[in-house]
């Protein structure tokens, strides 16, 4: 007997603070809507620590029944929670690392208009994620699917009095719903073929399939239309515009959504179809293929971005292109364990880096900051960590995750020397633009105040961000409070320590029940000790080559990077503007969707055709009776005699019909 | 006994009378009596033909008109008095306020 968990509790106790905050938020004070918030998030962290502990002595995976939801003929969906190792992993991360943000908005956000409604929209973000990350069934996913895409563009239009952030939010929400086009495809495949939602029922069913070497059969348009819904919301090529635009939001959303927990969904789920992805080969070369790509073009662009958080973004985007490199070579557990240390070190960088924009009072462009490591230890210290981590210095966390990755990339029956090739290139590009990120903010001299003296140069960022933070005026510097630079601290001792629990391969045994079809062959890792040694050699070499790269540039020679540029020209020009992918989405797809809406579908159909019958028919009408009222002259004779008139009509009429019949 | 066409023809005679001084006088209180003409017209075609048939609903019917036409005559002179008294006028062109 298994006892009953209440796992329902997880998703609804931050659902409930968001409720309080929401209906009542405005009339309590800032320490009632933090309290609130703090509490439910706390108590959802609690419960799930509560799960993991009794964890040894459940039946996996481990499935509970709320309610019956649809029932139709044999079709059946029901609100059920489904724990097993995956989900486990996912149900710590998220509400570990949400709680810390928690925490850290606290501090942030303290002197912001609308505080109660950020708090209550972060705690509905909870609930959607948890509800995606608990969810026994593909529906009941896809609900916290849209719920976290509607919280993540509540969030990124926090300051909607921003046209930037405004329409950031809205990007962010219409790449996304082509994502989620694919996913809802997706299920009615599952449903069709299928006859269920349920993991459990689909998985079994797909298992009985053969696997669909050649061609495009069902599991691969399955597959590949989940990976539709993947590449949406996270964020991979040809999705991933909105993520660098998302950066509007307050810091800690982009720490907490857009990089640690929301944008990880499409991987988790990817790991949860791993069984349709295991039939389906084809479908999983092409999300090696995406996720290579993405990794190695994101990184490209973060080298010449100069506001703070758009580095982050494409770092973001280029990470997750790894975690999508392993899915797609069927290692799903290394994916999931640089989910994990990349929730670490990047929820860690971006509250680093809004503790940083927080200092330097709302200034995010790097080339204005510098010299900052004296004036704020905690964040520097911190931030190093981070940096280190992610660049894959042994003994941080992204090292493990990240080697795991190439090496399976390289070793994995579906893997190739390609991916692994162009990994390494991307750890290296990855190292160089964070420690470009590191110098240019931490060391050399504090460029703000000469900035400011000479304000609006020849900044072409300037019209970007800033938070909000820019009413704090332009003084020293300043450390962040400690209710910032606690949950910096405890995130820096996870991304430091985070990776050790994967040293053996314990992470993947932990996960081994769940990936169960492609058991990880311990023989053949040891076999092949002395490449493994030999690639993880190749890859210390490059995070330490970035590493030395950045430091040649951006500390010892800072003129240097001035003249590349210039000698590059329009190679610089072309990744500083991001690839023109902006501009070239807006010339193919949305320029001819708004001028085609505009000419036909507004001008032409509404008003043309529909308007058009409706005003005519109204005015049709009109004319009609303008001449009808001229009967109603007011005069009693004339009224009489239409009466007489008609009295007239109907005699002659009757005596007609007398005379005919 | 006088054949029915007779009285139907005197009937018709009164009714058209009625419905001549009613569209062309314009004196209020002749159109008045003109409505009371093609009443009394009509009257007389009932009791015709329930002298022809032998029915007595015709008669019957005839007591209700002049029940009808009494009422009418009181409401429709105080009408006229009303009128009268605002307008100064009982000609029915210049009362007209309902024009358009």
């Amino acid at each position: 007997m298994t006892p009953n968990l209440h796992l329902w509790l997880i998703p609804i106790l931050p659902l409930v603070g968001a409720a309080l905050n929401g209906f009542f938020g405005r009339r309590f004070s800032r320490q009632t809507v933090s309290a609130i918030a703090l509490t439910f998030c706390g108590a959802s962290f609690v419960m799930a620590l509560w799960v993991a502990i009794q964890f040894s002595s459940l039946t996996l995976p481990h499935y509970e029944l709320l309610a019956h939801w649809i029932r139709y003929g044999d079709f059946m969906v029901n609100f059920e929670f489904y724990l097993d190792q995956l989900t486990l992993v996912m149900l710590l991360v998220v509400t570990g690392v949400g709680s810390l943000i928690h925490v850290y908005s606290v501090g942030y956000m303290w002197e912001e208009g609308g505080y109660y409604r950020f708090f209550s929209y972060l705690n509905l973000f909870m609930f959607f994620m948890l509800t995606l990350v608990l969810s026994g069934n593909y529906l009941q996913m896809f609900i916290g699917w849209e719920g976290v895409g509607l919280a993540s563009y509540l969030l990124i239009g926090f300051y909607f009095t921003r046209d930037s952030a405004a329409s950031a939010g809205k990007k962010a929400f219409i790449v996304n719903r082509i994502g989620d086009f694919g996913f809802l495809i997706a299920m009615f495949l599952m449903i069709k073929h299928f006859g269920s939602l349920n993991f459990a029922e689909v998985f079994s069913k797909v298992a009985e399939y053969p696997v669909e070497t050649a061609g495009i059969g069902v599991l691969t348009s399955i597959a590949l239309l989940l990976m539709l819904g993947a590449c949406g919301k996270s964020a991979q090529i040809p999705l991933y515009v909105w993520l660098p635009d998302a950066m509007e939001g307050p810091t800690p959303v982009s720490a907490l959504i857009h990089a640690a927990t929301m944008v990880t969904a499409g991987v988790y789920m990817v790991a949860r179809s791993h069984v349709i992805f295991n039939h389906a080969p084809t479908a999983l070369t092409v999300v090696a293929i995406i996720g290579t790509l993405t990794a190695l073009f994101a990184a490209t662009i973060g080298i010449a971005q100069t506001d703070i958080k758009k580095v982050l973004a494409y770092s973001t985007v280029s990470q997750l292109g790894y975690m999508f490199m392993a899915a797609g070579v069927a290692a799903y557990s290394a994916g999931i364990f640089h989910l994990m240390t990349h929730a670490f070190f990047k929820g860690l960088l971006f509250l680093a880096a809004g503790s940083v924009i927080h200092a330097v009072g709302g200034e995010q462009d790097m080339r204005r900051m510098g010299g900052l490591w004296k004036y704020i230890p905690w964040t520097f210290w911190t931030m190093t960590v981070a940096t280190f981590a992610i660049a894959g210095f042994p003994p941080l966390a992204g090292f493990f995750s990240k080697d795991e990755i190439l090496w399976q990339a390289f070793s994995s029956e579906h893997g190739s020397w390609v991916y692994w090739l162009i990994g390494v290139i991307t750890a290296f590009i990855t190292s160089f633009y964070m420690f470009r990120l590191w110098f240019m903010t931490f060391f050399g001299e504090y460029r703000g105040a000469e900035a400011s003296a000479h304000a609006h140069d020849a900044h072409a960022h300037d019209s970007h961000g800033h938070d909000a933070h820019g009413a704090h005026g332009h003084g020293e510097p300043h450390e962040s409070p400690m209710m910032m630079v606690v949950p910096l601290a405890i995130l820096a001792v996870l991304s430091f320590i985070g990776g050790w629990i994967g040293i053996g391969g314990r992470f993947e045994h932990f996960l081994a029940p769940v990936m169960s079809s492609r058991e990880v062959s311990v023989a053949a890792e040891t076999a092949s000790h002395s490449t493994e040694t030999l690639l993880m050699g190749i890859s210390i070499l490059a995070a330490v080559s970035g590493f030395g790269l950045a430091w040649l540039l951006y500390y010892r020679n800072r003129d240097l990077p001035q003249k590349i540029a210039e000698s590059l020209g329009g190679l610089y020009r072309t990744v500083a503007h991001k690839y023109y992918i902006d501009e070239i989405y807006a010339a193919l797809f949305v320029k001819p969707l708004v001028e085609g809406s505009t000419d036909i579908l507004w001008h032409g159909i509404d008003q043309g055709v529909i308007d058009a019958a409706v005003n005519d028919s109204a005015s049709g009408a009109r004319h009609l009776s303008d001449g009808a009222r001229h009967m109603q002259s007011g005069n009693l004779r004339s009224y009489a005699g239409w009466v007489a008139a008609g009295g007239a009509v109907v005699i002659a009429y009757m005596i007609w019909m007398g005379v005919t019949r | 006994m006088v054949p029915l066409p007779y009285y139907l023809l005197l009937s018709g005679i009164l009714f058209a009378c009625g419905v001549i001084g009613f569209l062309i006088k314009r004196n209020i209180i002749t159109i008045f009596m003109s409505i009371e003409l093609m009443l009394n017209g009509v009257n007389l075609s009932f009791v015709a033909f329930a002298a022809q048939w032998h029915q007595f609903s015709g008669q019957v019917f005839v007591f209700f008109v002049m029940v009808v036409a009494a009422a009418e005559a009181a409401v429709g002179l105080a009408i006229i008095i009303a009128v009268y008294r605002t307008r100064e006028t009982l000609n029915v062109d210049q009362v007209n306020l309902l024009k358009l």
